[in-house]
């Protein structure tokens, strides 16, 4: 193998077709033998569930990977950001005027609240749970993104198990839900995005308060949204509702957290369900800074932001 | 000299993976992005012999598996790339790589690669997806992977060839 770097290498090369054909062909067996060893990571990582054999793996690798990650992120920041400087007085024109609109919208919207008996109950009931809630937030930063190759959206944040990050965790941005935490490392956490697929959250409408589950739609696009099943089938979520968390303290969503607006509406007479298209208010293919619900008064290796406001 | 290249290879694969992950988010079409990892692995399979490109592949795969972002099926990025670089050394058998071999090759291992991923999971069920969504990601990738392979294999191809006996019998 040595000899063949020096120039009789180079003269072997040309040699002739049989040698070239017989040192060319991919050997069959080594190729039976990988592909057996996938199947075999695949089975046991499929039969294995929720604690597969590979999750140590899985955490050595995040560990090794994750700072990795997180720097990389953090030096191409300034370079990332080079996009949003280039806009137009006139993209900033017709922003200013989105937001006189929707800020108009929401004033109206608050004006009207004071009359209407349902949403005082609903403001109340989550005025309730934020008391209920005991919970103070980790700052975090989207650090790295799945491809939709692989199929999951799934995001990498900087903070992890040193940060009072635990699986399970409810994360949120200043829009509202954005996922829950899968699994940690000593400095990242694997966040499951509510549009995935596989992810189901327990959602709940507004102005009815009645209950049912939210499925991820599989796309990053916001009007593609999100899936809502109401269980009870008699009521007709409206348009322009809003859907909220039910969940628990103890479950992996916290309760009361917005999710997004109902858009459409459609009867399913097969399932004899109501299914409504729920249009997410964060926006999913700029996600930033986030923020992770930890119990109030959780050890943690920066300051958190508490339920009242204050940093601690 | 072999364990050089094998370092190299790794450091290649590692480099990959963290701007596949990091950076490429930030221009991807609607999140899909190019496949760096397999750029790396088809570099190897035209240039270095079979078994060293076919163990890379499966290296890279399992690395696409575990770290952190992902949370598929471990073992199917490593099924689809060990095929992907099986495919790709037979290739050279039959031409030297020119240019436009290069690309085709580079097209034909992202279709299979990507197409072999997303029916492995239909098969599991781990996702549901539709049909056409799957064709729509597995065309943008393919189109992402031929795009990018001008910048990336050239470099990658001449690294692999100058640290190992480039046309070795075993």
């Amino acid at each position: 193998m040595r000899g063949l770097s020096g120039p009789e290498g180079r003269e072997r090369r040309w040699t002739g077709l049989d040698r070239l054909e017989s040192r060319n062909r991919p050997p069959r067996s080594l190729l039976v033998a990988l592909v057996l060893a996938s199947i075999t990571f695949i089975t046991l990582d499929v039969s294995g569930g929720g604690s597969s054999p590979l999750e140590p793996a899985r955490r050595v690798v995040g560990e090794a990977f994750g700072p990795a990650e997180a720097t990389v992120a953090a030096a191409a920041r300034p370079f990332t950001a080079v996009p949003a400087w280039f806009r137009s007085k006139d993209d900033l024109a017709d922003e200013l005027r989105d937001l006189e609109a929707s800020n108009a919208e929401l004033r109206g919207q608050v004006e009207l609240a004071g009359f209407d008996r349902n949403r005082l109950e609903q403001y109340d009931g989550l005025t309730t749970a934020a008391e209920d809630l005991g919970s103070a937030l980790v700052p975090a930063r989207v650090v790295a993104l799945g491809s939709r190759q692989s199929q999951s959206f799934t995001v990498t944040i900087d903070a992890g198990s040193d940060a009072g990050v635990g699986p399970d965790m409810t994360v949120v941005n200043n829009d509202g839900l954005v996922g829950r935490v899968l699994r940690v490392t000593r400095t990242t956490a694997t966040v499951l995005l509510v549009i995935d697929p596989d992810s189901t959250v327990g959602g709940r409408v507004g102005s009815s308060m009645e209950i049912g589950f939210v499925t991820g739609s599989g796309s990053l696009r916001q009007e593609a949204g999100l899936d809502l099943r109401l269980v009870d089938d008699a009521s007709v979520p409206a348009r322009g509702d809003t859907v909220v968390t039910w969940g628990s303290t103890t479950g992996p969503y916290a309760p009361g957290v917005p999710i997004g607006t109902i858009t459409e509406v459609y009867s399913s007479l097969r399932e004899a369900s109501q299914r409504a298209v729920v249009k997410p208010f964060v926006d999913f293919s700029a996600l930033d800074v986030v923020g992770v619900m930890v119990p109030s008064g959780a050890e943690s290796d920066r300051a958190l932001v508490e339920a009242d406001g204050t940093l601690r | 000299m072999k364990g050089l290249r094998w370092a190299v290879a790794l450091a290649a694969v590692v480099v990959a993976l963290v701007v596949q992950v990091t950076l490429f988010p930030h221009v991807a079409w609607h999140g899909v992005v190019p496949n760096l990892c397999l750029l790396v692995v088809v570099a190897a399979a035209l240039t270095v012999e079979a078994p060293f490109a076919l163990v890379l592949g499966f290296t890279a795969g399992l690395t696409l598996d575990l770290a952190p972002p992902a949370d598929h099926v471990a073992g199917r990025w490593a099924l689809a790339l060990t095929i992907a670089a099986f495919l790709a050394a037979r290739v050279r058998q039959d031409q030297k790589p020119s240019a436009l071999a290069v690309v085709g090759t580079v097209a034909a291992a992202s279709f299979v690669a990507t197409s072999l991923f997303a029916l492995s999971g239909v098969l599991l069920r781990d996702p549901t997806m539709s049909v056409a969504g799957l064709l729509e990601v597995v065309l943008v990738a393919v189109a992402w992977d031929v795009l990018l392979t001008p910048f990336v294999l050239p470099p990658l191809m001449r690294l692999f060839a100058r640290l190992g006996p480039q046309w070795a019998t075993s």
